[in-house]
């Protein structure tokens, strides 16, 4: 499990918690468009070693079936993960 | 059991957040909350990881999260450690992130504090070496000729003109059960560095641990060591 996007609310005084607790992991905006430029697995290199997954600092590559996938409404185009990757798996390339 | 990429929590717990692109201080925090799992409370200072963790209603933290004041984290610590423990819940850890600003200056009481009554807290500080929330000042653990806002490189002076404080020797000097650098340039040791504290049955028991990051600089370091190499190689 990790924080997911919610559906888009109008958010009123009344939604306003009258303490400060309010859910964990409440999620309403992407980060994508903070991106230049965007990490793009090959797959026939990726070995699954996971090390883009344990360096990522926003925690959006997960590894599926012995391959990274990256979350891309999360990902910030940092570039850590194509630079750990020992088999050069990951390109940065640019957005569109 | 050594903590590896494999063996790790698949959940996250600090995901969503809007931390810069690549930041360490981030990475840290998400990996150390995967180690200590969701039952782990944590308290984070006015700083960089309470600023980009709490965006109402973006709340980035997907496990018990909370706020304290800047001096205030290794007091609130103690506060949430005696209150589990008051109503019998035992499955929890409380741990504070808090910055070098709100460790090494305004913190130092308050962690001095919690040292010295020995409480079952994990306080963490991840040193990105100066006051960055707001800013880039000069905190006491910027190092010696950095340039920062209120150090400027210039004629006058060259940066920081002060060395940087022997923070993990002060903490030693408590005779604290349990203290430790890393830095997440090497992930392995310091989610293994985590860990120690994490199993009660470990020797130390339940602790206390500061660790310092000297994360950006090492990290950034490492990479564009590996870099040069692989691309010497090719
Ligand atoms: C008592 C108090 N003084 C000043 C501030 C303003 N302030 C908020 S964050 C911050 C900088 C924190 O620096 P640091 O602890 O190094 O964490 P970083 O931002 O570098 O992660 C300051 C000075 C505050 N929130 N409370
Ligand atoms: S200023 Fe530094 S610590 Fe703060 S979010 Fe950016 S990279 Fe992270
Ligand atoms: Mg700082």
């Amino acid at each position: 499990m990790k924080p997911y996007l919610r559906e888009k609310t109008q958010f009123g005084f009344h939604d306003v918690p009258e303490n400060t607790c309010f859910e964990a992991g409440y999620l309403v905006t992407k980060n994508s468009g903070w991106r230049s430029i965007r990490p793009v697995v090959e797959h026939g290199k990726c070995t699954g070693c996971m090390q883009c997954y344990l360096y990522c600092p926003d925690g959006v590559i997960s590894i599926e079936n012995k391959k990274a996938v990256v979350d891309y409404k999360f990902c910030k185009g940092c570039g850590i993960c194509s630079k750990i990757c020992k088999t050069g798996a990951i390109e940065m390339e640019a957005e569109k | 059991m050594a903590v590896t990429a494999k063996n790790l929590c698949k959940d996250e717990f600090f995901y969503g957040h809007k931390a810069c692109a690549g930041c360490g201080g981030s990475l840290a925090v998400r990996n150390a909350l995967k180690v200590l799992g969701k039952n782990a409370v944590a308290v984070l200072p006015a700083g960089c990881m309470s600023a980009v963790g709490f965006n109402f209603p973006q709340l980035c933290f997907a496990n018990n999260a909370i706020i304290s004041t800047f001096a205030g984290t290794s007091s609130m610590l103690t506060g949430i450690e005696a209150g589990f423990r008051r109503r019998g819940i035992t499955d929890f850890t409380a741990v504070g992130f808090a910055g070098d600003g709100g460790t090494a200056d305004i913190g130092i009481q308050a962690l001095s504090g919690a040292i010295d009554r020995n409480d079952n807290i994990i306080y963490i500080c991840y040193d990105n070496e100066a006051y960055m929330n707001t800013g880039i000042q000069k905190s006491g653990l910027t190092p010696f000729g950095a340039k920062t806002t209120t150090t400027p490189a210039g004629e006058n002076i060259r940066g920081n003109i002060r060395p940087k404080k022997n923070m993990f020797e002060i903490v030693a000097a408590h005779d604290i059960s349990y203290a430790a650098t890393a830095t997440v340039g090497y992930m392995t040791d310091f989610l293994n560095k985590i860990e120690m504290l994490h199993i009660p049955e470990k020797i130390f028991m339940r602790l206390h641990l500061l660790l310092l990051f000297l994360m950006m600089v090492l990290l950034m370091r490492t990479l564009s060591l590996k870099m040069r190499k692989t691309a010497s190689k090719r």
